[in-house]
């Protein structure tokens, strides 16, 4: 199979990128990694007439500190630079570990965290992260800048709050408290996790644990309930006491997601996943 | 504005394809596994899953695996492609492929250019790989005859002994 005819553009610029999808308008789109377009482009369920190559805008693919402790991660960082970084092994080396465990070694080579964020197929592991570790979206169009919480960013299978016109310029996680851990874990027969689930322990936080699961509804949805029972734990509680106060409550709270048989599973083996991820990942943050 | 009614121009890659400089004009859309296969007669790279799933379709980018059945041939202009042809010098077969000859570590052969391809990139990332490195490392690349057990046991073996596998001098 090849992609249906197109026009190859290379911008050099955000703004010579921006003005070229701003011109074709919807028969444009942005090409990245191409790790999820081109088996689109391939399979005709997308067509486009023109392709903006943004590979070599060198302004997207940065990772920096910010002045607030804000760490920037550019949208065209791929999965095995993001994994090698190391700001990011220093700070949020639950998100290395995420990178390092995306898929195969040639989608981490060329599948950039932008472009799986855009692409917004359900069963992805970086969302889910995100939403736990309350990362921000930087939008860019023609007509100005925007950013909003990963949170809002996901809106349902396939669909995000990025208006066709704009370009996802960087992912913003903000600065962690000290002693805070974040762990991810995934599970799945395919390359895609069935389920996974995303944990923050924050001793010194306003909210003692964020507790995210992905992949198994359309977007990635916090444990409300399991969230609400750690604020009565202590600070430097062992993963022993966390587990113990959380283990029914997290079960239950599994029991009452939407989930749907699929190739990647039956509804009830995924909300037992629910369960078993959530333990790895507090056990991984506390260990 | 749609430009695709009428003719889309080609456009020239220069690729530094196993060491040699070439250029081919292609249209835009076409994938690199076609041009190496059909433009090239490199068939030594397979098509199979068609999806970068299997890794049967494995060539290196800078030295780096890449699924040349997701990739554009565009997105390789100017970069180093390696293709199994490229992998033997002067007529002598590269340590990786000699490892996997000695230990019998393929039977159809359909995934071995990807394999061993897969095996020179961790093998440049990686001094001294673990099993658990060449596990994660060989995850997407699948094989459905050995059951992968002599395919370990030869990279292993290979890590070890590094030198038994240099190509005899001529």
């Amino acid at each position: 199979m090849r992609p249906a005819r197109f026009a190859l553009h290379r911008p050099t610029s955000l703004r010579e990128a921006l003005a070229l999808k701003a011109e074709f308008g919807d028969a444009a789109t942005f090409h990245a990694g191409g790790t999820e377009l081109l088996v689109a482009l391939k399979a005709r369920v997308l067509q486009y007439d023109h392709v903006i190559d943004i590979k070599q805008v060198q302004e997207l693919r940065d990772i920096r500190l910010l002045d607030d402790g804000t760490l920037s991660i550019g949208s065209l960082s791929t999965h095995h630079v993001i994994a090698n970084d190391p700001l990011v092994r220093q700070l949020i080396p639950g998100y290395a570990h995420l990178s390092e465990h995306v898929a195969n070694i040639r989608v981490r080579v060329a599948g950039t965290l932008g472009g799986v964020l855009c692409f917004a197929e359900p069963h992805a592991d970086a969302p889910t992260m995100l939403c736990a570790l309350d990362a921000r979206i930087a939008l860019a169009s023609t007509t100005g800048r925007r950013d909003i919480s990963a949170r809002e960013f996901h809106v349902g299978e396939f669909a995000t709050a990025r208006e066709d016109d704009e370009l996802l310029v960087s992912i913003d996680v903000p600065r962690q408290l000290p002693g805070d851990k974040s762990a991810y874990r995934p599970f799945g027969h395919t390359e895609r996790p069935a389920v996974g689930v995303a944990a923050v322990w924050s001793p010194q936080g306003l909210q003692r644990l964020r507790l995210w699961v992905g992949a198994i509804v359309a977007v990635p949805a916090p444990l409300l309930e399991a969230q609400e029972a750690a604020e009565r734990l202590p600070p430097d509680a062992s993963f022993e006491d966390v587990w113990q106060a959380l283990e029914s409550v997290i079960t239950a709270e599994a029991e009452k997601i939407d989930a749907h048989d699929d190739l990647h599973g039956g509804a009830e083996y995924k909300r037992h996943l629910v369960t078993v991820l959530a333990q790895r990942a507090l056990k991984e943050c506390l260990k | 504005m749609s430009q695709t009614n009428g003719t889309i121009p080609l456009i020239r890659v220069d690729i530094s394809l196993n060491d040699t400089e070439r250029s081919v004009e292609i249209e835009p859309r076409e994938l690199l596994i076609d041009v190496l296969r059909e433009r090239f007669r490199m068939t030594g790279t397979k098509r199979s899953c068609d999806v970068q799933v299997c890794g049967a379709c494995t060539v290196l980018v800078d030295g780096m695996p890449t699924s040349s059945c997701t990739t554009l041939c565009a997105d390789v202009h100017n970069r180093h492609v390696t293709t199994i042809e490229g992998l033997a010098y002067e007529g002598r077969l590269d340590p990786v492929q000699r490892a996997f000859i000695a230990h019998g570590a393929l039977q159809c052969g359909f995934c071995t250019p990807g394999m061993i391809l897969a095996v020179k990139s961790m093998l440049s990332l990686y001094n001294n790989p673990s099993e658990e490195t060449i596990r994660h490392f060989l995850r997407g690349n699948i094989c459905r005859c050995t059951g992968y057990v002599k395919i370990l046991e030869a990279i292993k073996d290979l890590v070890q002994n590094p030198l038994s596998f240099e190509p005899e001098k001529k």
